[in-house]
């Protein structure tokens, strides 16, 4: 080195005025990353093939098809047949995303290049942006160019007029299933230690999404593609929800501290013990302590202090459960319009009391669906569907609870509706059928839900100074302690008045 | 003037303390190296004066700016250099500098000027055209170090710029270090490797378990450490009846038949006056000279003691 070129290297001082957020650093990664894409062929190779190939392909496939079908006169089959191949053009390269998308951080930090990367000005939320973009951008450009291959091609050759409408939703389909599985694995790769590890994962995302493409195909080949749009909105909402959780959990330290991935079931069953036996305001200090002694579980205090205080911290999910038992019911009563209810289905006028408690002990045997009328299977199937949601609500961000929650609500408010559009008095049917035992189960149901919401709804915002995992085993905590010591015994209360009240208020009031 | 300031930095995840209580300054133009055994926290605290970890407890300034409040600004001041340094393989020197140039926000003919100014200078201009995943370890090092450079950092952090290499990269990178040194640059140097500390820092800093154990220049850590120097005189003739005449200057720590070694704060009075009286009892001296004290004695001897 010399003096000389010291002089050459001298640059003014640089002024700190950088913004809070800057698309400038988000453009530069993404540039970088597309660019360092393009150059590797595991990754161009089988794209420019999907996308440049699999289009002819499948309009050969089309070609045979229709030809297959007309001879049955089934062209109706054929037409349909169009739109599906122009999801799977456009899903097969978009899968490439997955594959990008998931080494991305945890790609860089195995190539010790990522402290470099996060050295320089950019923040965290300019960082992830700049990955989710770079792993999206590419495989979308290039589905985007198999769509039009294939929609060009089938026009072109059969003439066949393509309704913008399906154009425009599979264009729609293929960019939200596309940014559910960037967002995903972006998530995944920031919060993993190798990329084997997050490969591992992948099938969490992959086999989702391959299940929802084939709900899509069906729902093509049955010809209701308006309710494909409800997908493409189910799956922005998700997204929006996967690109906050991305942003809020995406943690620099974490990613450069942690070392290696291994499930310490005893840290988290100690965690879980210390939660649930502590009051819910010292949750941030057991979460610090919890290799001591845990707290003393006091019945008295959980009645008059940490019930009450859980249920003020959850107003979100109780608020959230009463709008989903409101709008299932509203859904349900508007859903009249497409389902016709057979008039003597609900004709109460001519209730028969000895009917009425003959088809009572026999529902069991007549609908798989339902319970026997009996306490103990009503409260063991009721509480069943409440863990399930609460299972499934943490693999679904709470969605299957509120749900879950839902069904019976519209089923009530169809009824309801049906009732009403026949001239009979629904709000009769809502007092004498639902109400006994309602006026306990729902509010149960209710607690249940949004407790069980809250344990999904951690993974997309944990508390402060948590991570994902010592959020949700606080949740599952607090959801056991709610379920123990509230649930369950109003459940068998609810399930007791279901039995041996409703059924008389039912014969009284109608009789 | 201090560029860099930690005050009580305290950095722990979860149960485990990284570095706890670690205070102390880097001045405009110095050199100070912060040395330690692996895992000693080194690295935590590297990355928390470069804003890329937040301080548990205490704080942690850079020009001014602490890293909690302003991390950006402090991420666009300095410069790191990481142990394991990867590079984006598939691209080429000057568009990987041209990336890094982009992210701190120098504009286009700046970044492109720094580029070739600083792959000029670290003599890796030759090797402009050829991919970064072709280069050597030391190569890699270098350019490593000229990224950390290109946006022209008030501070350098370097994280054992050298721990990888071979002796030859490893000299390499020293020289580059060296360099950077004479021009004034103000440097923190976590290393473990002593003679490298001790040729290129102005000042130690050396870490256990997350806490500072000693602080100073080499000098000064050694007098800290292993007490006054330690003078050995060599005569040419038997030490016979000699002793009691130097006795009256100094204590001998011991003694054999060639001579005798002793322990001085003041050696430009002492020295003259123990060759004075030898003289005077016309013993023949050889020669006295200073015990060679190496730093790795000092370190030893406190890694010894703490452990």
């Amino acid at each position: 080195m010399s003096e000389r070129t010291l002089e050459l290297v001298a640059v003014p001082d640089i002024a700190p005025t950088h913004p809070r957020f800057d698309w400038a650093l988000v453009w530069t990664l993404v540039r970088r990353e597309i660019r360092d894409s393009l150059r590797d062929w595991r990754i161009v190779i089988p794209i420019g093939l999907l996308t440049l190939l699999f289009p002819f392909v499948m309009n050969f496939m089309a070609d045979v098809v229709f030809d297959f079908l007309e001879r049955y006169d089934a062209t109706i089959i054929g037409e349909r047949f169009v739109p599906f191949g122009l999801l799977a053009v456009g899903f097969f390269p978009m899968s490439f995303s997955l594959v990008i998308a998931l080494e991305s951080f945890v790609g860089e930090r195995e190539r010790n290049s990522l402290e470099a990367l996060l050295a320089t000005p950019a923040g965290d939320v300019e960082l992830y942006l700049g990955k989710l973009l770079a792993s999206l951008l590419l495989p979308l450009l290039a589905s985007y160019i198999g769509i039009a291959i294939y929609t060009v091609s089938v026009v072109w050759e059969r003439r066949w007029n393509l309704p913008a409408s399906v154009f425009a939703q599979v264009v729609a389909l293929t960019t939200a299933e596309g940014l559910v599985m960037v967002t995903a694995a972006v998530l995944v790769s920031s919060h993993t230690t190798s990329v084997r590890a997050a490969n591992l994962l992948a099938s969490f995302i992959i086999v989702p999404i391959a299940f929802l493409v084939q709900i899509e195909s069906l729902i093509i080949f049955w010809g209701q593609e308006q309710a494909l749009w409800w997908i493409v909105l189910g799956l922005l909402v998700l997204d929006v929800a996967l690109v906050r959780a991305g942003i809020r959990t995406f943690n620099r330290e974490a990613i450069l501290a942690r070392e290696i991935d291994f499930l310490n079931v005893e840290r988290f069953a100690r965690l879980f013990w210390h939660f649930f036996k502590a009051p819910p305001e010292e949750a941030a200090q057991v979460r610090q302590q919890y290799g001591g002694t845990p707290p003393s579980l006091q019945l008295g205090r959980i009645y008059r202090h940490d019930l009450p205080r859980l249920l003020a911290e959850n107003r979100w999910g109780l608020a959230a459960s009463l709008l989903t038992v409101v709008g299932g019911f509203l859904v349900g009563w508007a859903l009249l319009t497409w389902w016709e209810i057979p008039p003597d289905f609900l004709d109460m006028r001519s209730f028969d009391p000895e009917a009425f408690r003959a088809a009572l002990q026999r529902r069991g045997a007549a609908f798989a669906l339902l319970p026997a009328f009996d306490f103990r299977a009503i409260f063991w199937h009721n509480l069943r569907v409440l863990l399930g949601g609460a299972l499934l609500s943490l693999f679904s961000f709470g969605v299957v609870a509120l749900l879950l929650l839902a069904a019976p609500m519209m089923i009530i408010g169809l009824l309801a509706s049906g009732l009403a559009a026949s001239s009979q008095n629904w709000l009769l049917f809502l007092a004498a059928f639902i109400l006994p035992h309602g006026v306990i189960e729902l509010p149960t149901v209710m607690l249940s839900t949004a407790f069980a919401v809250r344990i999904g709804a951690v993974m997309l915002n944990p508390p402060e100074g948590f991570s994902v995992g010592e959020a949700v085993v606080l949740a599952l905590a607090d959801y056991v302690k709610v379920l123990l010591f509230a649930v369950i015994p109003l459940l068998l209360v609810a399930a007791l008045v279901e039995v041996y009240i409703t059924p008389n208020v039912v014969v009284w009031l109608y009789s | 003037m201090a560029v860099v300031e930690a005050v009580e930095l305290t950095k722990r995840f979860g149960t485990i303390t990284a570095v706890s209580g670690v205070s102390f300054q880097v001045h405009e133009g110095e050199v100070l190296a912060l040395l330690g055994p692996n895992g000693a926290g080194k690295t935590t605290t590297v990355r928390c004066l470069a804003a890329i970890l937040q301080p548990t407890a205490g704080h942690v300034r850079v020009a001014g700016y602490d890293t909690r409040v302003a991390p950006r600004q402090v991420r666009r001041l300095v410069g790191l250099l990481t142990e394991f340094p990867g590079l984006y393989g598939r691209m080429k020197p000057m568009e990987y500098l041209d990336f890094f140039g982009a992210m701190h926000g120098l504009d286009g003919q700046t970044r492109r000027q720094r580029a070739e100014a600083l792959l000029k200078q670290f003599g890796l201009w030759h090797a402009r055209d050829r991919r970064l995943g072709q280069f050597s370890k030391g190569m890699r090092q270098k350019m490593a170090l000229v990224r950390a450079l290109i946006h022209a950092p008030r501070v350098l952090f370097l994280d054992e710029p050298t721990a990888a290499l071979d002796p030859e990269g490893a000299y390499q990178v020293r020289q580059a270090i060296a360099d950077l040194r004479r021009q004034g640059h103000t440097i923190l140097l976590c290393t473990h490797n002593l003679v490298e500390a001790e040729t290129l820092a102005d000042r130690l800093l050396i870490i256990h378990e997350g806490r500072i154990v000693a602080r100073g220049t080499v000098e000064e850590l050694k007098e800290q450490v292993l007490g006054p120097p330690v003078f050995r005189v060599r005569l040419a003739d038997r030490l016979d009846g000699t002793l009691d005449a130097v006795r009256e200057v100094i204590e001998p720590l011991d003694w054999d038949a060639d001579g005798f070694r002793y322990r001085t704060t003041t050696p430009e009075q002492t020295n003259p006056a123990v060759l004075a009286r030898l003289h005077a009892t016309g013993v023949r001296v050889i020669s006295l000279e200073p015990e060679p004290r190496r730093l790795e004695d000092v370190y030893l001897h406190l890694m010894g003691a703490v452990s």
